[in-house]
């Protein structure tokens, strides 16, 4: 739909003003009636997250042997679970760095509580590798500092590559998102009636009073933010990767997995974007600003990324049955698509390429519940990628006397469940306390936004 | 700061930002420099007319992100070939390539937290105390949906009475005085 005013796509719905989009964000943070379905939300993930504490508690007592974890499977739902999580929040990423690059306005409504999305999903993924490790009292010796034992880490690893990069996206990823929230806390802390969100606003806010030089520093900030974090994203599913790419198991020992990696976390951030926009523009009624056409948008990108996804899965079997002439690589593709796991793949190829095929359809994009589910469907998908890869690259390998299962315990998914509560809670956190949508980006894409020097009547000279 | 008392300027408000912009443009050309807008969103117009054209964030991240990739690139060095030299799989000690993968997050690191403190220090942010909230109409207005602009008494060309009727000119909802 072309806007009449300026002529360029309309992705916020018409009749909006400068105060009633101010108004409509700015009440869900501050209004006093908090809504009994926040309430019921925020218990039930509360309470799901705390069987996360239950679990990790239990872990620290007991160590690691109450996984499933063991040769030969040594990596299981924990690693599986870290490269799920990291995925999803590289959409975030996606949405507040590369489309700001490449100007493309509609992700303004979105940018937000994805980046939100990517903060907490960095929150449980980054808890993985530090309570698979064993003894994560000991996390901080993955960093190189000066100790008395005078033993520093081996920068010749993946996995070490794998601490910079995480630690590195977790910290540019929470100052995106704060810089980018700082005009909108200023606004909140100048609507905000009780004495107390003044005063927390007020200190958030950093004393933002919107001057012009302000702002032009602080677009320039943002631009090279986006500028940092594209490369940064793009870096940090590719140093996962290889954490398994340069290992020597066939399966994890191929080239393509840098690429394909990054093109999936995309599919199941936007997948775990859309799970989450869905029912708050439903519940908050915000569709005139996460619009139809958002929508459709997030359905496309998930396509093209799905066909990315779907080229790296094609690209692996040519590799291993035929291309590699190697007896390893064929027998694990054999294994893997009809081992006694191979339900596993096909689970994966219906819900990561095969159902997905109906993106093509703009009625099917158009309609929010149906993409809805298929964003479960995806995110289910990609999750059994992770699994694919970890555990049936792992459980039959070079010798047959060696070969064993994986059969994941009751902790395990209690763990990985519990991920998802904290996942929900923080996020029922964010949308109830800070702004979920940047009120200034809105403000920006109203057509009463822009300049128009000539519609103003001249001043008389000699003023 | 030495407190300081009287006034800090006069504050002009309008609706809409082409009106903004066409008073901070004459305001520029009838020679008033000591002044600023205020808006809800970014308005580059703005910017323009009051002769704020470019600014140091860029070069801040640059050298962020340069001193990190120095700092992680000589570490990993330092480290792998003279503090801790190990001998991993016969690589060299000074494995270059594999060094480049933290170097390279490490600048970004930098980068990143150069331009975003950067900009909050070249701001003066954080600022607990300004002036202009104490004009009754700023709070409501600067931060959701009116445009400002403030030309300050400590400009050579601010005269109360004059400056008021300059401003005046450009019909604006309400000028106010804005005091320390």
């Amino acid at each position: 739909m072309l806007d009449p005013v300026t002529g360029e796509q309309r992705v916020i719905a018409p009749g909006h003003t400068f105060k009633s989009v101010t108004e409509k964000i700015s009440r869900i943070v501050l209004t006093p009636h908090t809504p009994l379905g926040w309430f019921a939300g925020f218990t039930l993930a509360g309470g799901v997250a705390t069987m996360l504490l239950v679990a990790v508690v239990w872990l620290f007592l007991r160590g690691t042997g109450i996984w499933a974890v063991t040769i030969p499977v040594a990596w299981g739902f924990a690693i599986i679970n870290f490269v799920w999580w990291i995925g999803i929040g590289h959409a975030g990423t996606l949405i507040s760095a590369i489309l700001l690059l490449f100007k493309q306005g509609w992700r303004n409504s979105i940018n937000r509580f994805a980046e939100a999305m990517t903060i907490f999903a960095v929150v449980c993924a980054g808890m993985f590798p530090l309570i698979h490790v064993g003894r994560p009292w000991l996390g901080y010796w993955l960093f190189p500092y000066p100790s008395t034992m005078n033993v520093w880490p081996q920068f010749r690893s993946p996995l070490l590559w794998d601490v910079f990069a995480v630690s590195t996206y977790a910290t540019i990823s929470v100052v995106f998102w704060y810089i980018g929230m700082i005009p909108d806390l200023g606004t909140l802390r100048d609507r905000a009636k009780s004495k107390l969100a003044q005063f927390i606003y007020g200190w958030l806010a950093l004393g933002w009073r919107g001057s012009v030089r302000h702002w032009v520093r602080y677009e320039t900030a943002s631009l090279l933010l986006a500028g940092l974090a594209t490369p940064l994203v793009l870096s940090v599913h590719t140093v996962i990767s290889f954490d398994f790419a340069v290992a020597l198991v066939p399966g994890w020992h191929t080239t393509i997995f840098p690429p394909y990696f990054v093109a999936g976390a995309i599919y199941s951030g936007f997948a775990m974007v859309i799970t989450l926009a869905i029912p708050i523009r439903k519940f908050y009624h915000l569709e005139d600003m996460i619009t139809v056409r958002h929508i459709d948008n997030m359905g496309k990108v998930m396509l093209a990324t799905g066909l990315i996804v779907a080229y790296g899965y094609a690209t692996e079997v040519f590799m291993s049955y035929w291309y590699s002439a190697s007896h390893w690589e064929y027998f694990m593709m054999w294994n893997r698509m009809f081992g006694p796991m191979g339900w596993s793949y096909w689970v994966l190829i219906t819900c990561n390429i095969a159902l997905p095929q109906l993106l093509w359809i703009r009625k099917f994009r158009a309609n929010p519940a149906l993409i809805f589910l298929m964003s479960l469907v995806i995110n289910t998908g990609m999750w059994f990628e992770r699994f694919v890869i970890v555990v049936t690259s792992l459980y039959r390998d070079y010798l047959p006397s060696s070969w064993g299962t994986y059969r994941a315990t009751r902790w395990d998914y209690a763990t990985f469940v519990g991920t998802l509560g904290l996942f929900t809670f923080l996020f029922f956190l964010f949308i109830r306390f800070l702004p979920m949508i940047p009120m200034s980006e809105i403000r920006m894409m109203l057509p009463q936004a822009k300049v128009r020097p000539e519609a103003e009547p001249q001043l008389e000279a000699g003023d | 700061m030495p407190e300081r008392e009287g006034t800090y300027g006069l504050l002009a408000e309008f609706d809409t930002p082409s009106q903004l912009v066409r008073a901070a443009e004459n305001a520029y050309a009838a020679g008033y420099r000591r002044m600023d807008c205020y808006t809800p969103y970014p308005v580059e117009e703005a910017a323009e007319a009051i002769g704020f054209h470019k600014n140091e964030v860029s070069l801040v991240c640059l050298v962020g992100g340069m001193l990190g990739v120095a700092a992680m690139f000589s570490l990993e060095t330092w480290i792998s070939v003279w503090s801790y030299p190990l001998n991993i799989a016969g690589r060299p000690y000074f494995s270059w390539p594999a060094f480049v993968v933290p170097a390279y997050e490490w600048t970004i690191l930098f980068a990143g937290l150069s331009a975003a403190f950067g900009m909050l220090a070249l701001n003066g942010l954080p600022q607990v105390y300004h002036p202009l909230f104490n004009a009754p109409n700023f709070r409501n207005g600067a931060t959701s949906d009116k445009f400002f602009l403030c030309l300050e008494a400590n400009d050579p060309k601010f005269e109360p009475a004059e400056t008021r009727s300059f401003l005046e000119g450009f019909a604006p909802v309400s000028v106010v005085e804005v005091e320390y």
